[in-house]
């Protein structure tokens, strides 16, 4: 063990390899060290945001589909009362002008009869007083008798 | 090669490994010379070490890296995370913990110059024309204590600058037994064995462990050198020696440039540390 100025020499050599070391390389790979884990951190929190904004859109997705599902629904019900309620007008309809042609129908045969029953009142009329006059074998006066056929044709 | 050593004796061959290229600088040596080659091997390997990181710092990429910086951020990753557990006194970021990559860094290598075979350099080297040559520069005292009390002049520095000069000269006098006057010498005395004892174990400790590290390498090859002047089978029970003997104090030896190196880094850190805490 002998000492000489070789440690004085080391010591400087010691300080130089220090100072390049502070000044250059240790800050050097320490900015890129730091950079990159900035980097990762930001991709990190940026697919964090990516992964939650993704699970708010399909929980809206699903609301509108559930919306929408049910708002078709809801159509469809109201659809099927209408046509439902639009049947039973009709049949309703129906029924009534039914009724109504039947008992146009009923009013007219029993306006023919009627008038058919007239005829042949008065029809029965001439053939009784064209009788009566055979019968008699004259004139009646028919002005004279009118009352009384008259009366006669009522009976009948 | 080996004809080379076996004309030497085992003392001679340990001493001429054990010689640094010494080179006096005026005056009759002693203090005034440098070991050249401690520190042309060091301040290349610090080059080298540094210039690895400065390079793939500057191509980094803050997106997808590359294997290369994958290694140098894991390293430089290790480095702050020791630096984080044990400093908390402001930013570590603008000098402490570039100290410690420093450190870190530099010394690795040096250390793991011992995994080089010596007598292989020695061989090269010879063949330049060089008398001595040690490859391992934490091997020699000088390098462990040029770090150790650089360090020690940077903790010193640093708890004057936090706790100002009279905080420093209080600290001193009335930690860590209390401010009474007649205390004072007491905690003066423990103080100075804390600060003497503080450098020498910092730098003594990586010294030690290099040094023997080297010396059993040299004695293995000393041993296996004996074996070859008493015929085959010596040989090859220097071979098997040499071999066997070698990789299993490599393997371990493996170890010890680590771990050694990273407890002269978790000291650096825990010096400067310990001078932002007042008492």
């Amino acid at each position: 063990m002998n000492f000489n100025l070789t440690m004085i020499a080391q010591a400087l050599s010691f300080l130089l390899f220090i100072w390049i070391t502070v000044i250059w390389i240790w800050p050097m790979i320490l900015v890129k060290i730091e950079a990159r884990q900035k980097m990762i951190a930001d991709g990190l929190a940026e697919a964090e945001r990516g992964r939650s904004s993704l699970a708010d859109a399909q929980k809206q997705t699903d609301k509108m589909l559930a919306e929408a599902r049910a708002r078709a629904h809801e159509l469809v019900t109201q659809a099927e009362r209408a046509a439902n309620q639009r049947i039973e007008e009709s049949k309703t309809q129906a029924k009534v002008e039914g009724d109504r042609l039947l008992a146009a129908a009923r009013a007219q045969i029993e306006q023919e009869v009627q008038a058919a029953r007239q005829q042949l009142r008065e029809q029965v009329a001439a053939l009784a007083v064209s009788g009566a006059e055979k019968i008699l074998r004259r004139e009646v006066d028919s002005r004279a008798h009118a009352e009384m056929l008259d009366r006669l044709k009522a009976q009948i | 090669m080996a004809a080379e050593h076996t004309s030497v004796t085992p003392a001679e061959y340990m001493a001429h490994h054990l010689t640094f290229l010494n080179h006096p600088v005026g005056g009759d040596g002693g203090f005034w010379s440098l070991n050249i080659d401690t520190l042309v091997v060091s301040l290349v390997l610090g080059f080298v070490g540094l210039g690895f990181f400065y390079w793939i710092a500057k191509g980094a990429t803050t997106g997808v890296p590359n294997k290369r910086q994958a290694f140098v951020e894991m390293f430089f990753d290790f480095v702050d995370r020791e630096v984080r557990d044990i400093f908390h006194h402001g930013d570590r970021h603008r000098f402490v913990a570039p100290v410690a990559l420093t450190v870190a860094v530099w010394v690795v290598l040096m250390n793991a110059m011992d995994f080089l075979p010596a007598d292989f350099i020695t061989w090269i080297t010879s063949h330049l024309g060089l008398s001595h040559f040690r490859p391992v520069p934490t091997s020699d005292v000088n390098t462990t204590f040029a770090l150790a009390l650089s360090v020690w002049v940077l903790m010193i520095l640093f708890a004057i600058r936090v706790k100002g000069a009279g905080g420093f000269a209080h600290e001193l006098v009335a930690s860590p037994f209390g401010g009474h006057p007649v205390l004072w010498p007491v905690n003066l005395a423990f103080n100075a064995v804390e600060y003497i004892s503080k450098p020498l174990s910092h730098s003594l400790r990586l010294f030690g462990n290099m040094y023997a590290g080297e010396i059993l390498f040299l004695l293995l090859w000393m041993l296996a050198s004996a074996g070859i002047s008493y015929g085959l089978g010596g040989i090859a029970a220097s071979v098997a020696s040499a071999v066997i003997g070698g990789i299993a104090w490599s393997i371990f030896h493996v170890l010890i440039v680590l771990l050694q190196a990273y407890i002269f880094m978790m000291l650096t850190i825990v010096y400067i540390a310990m001078a932002h805490e007042s008492h």
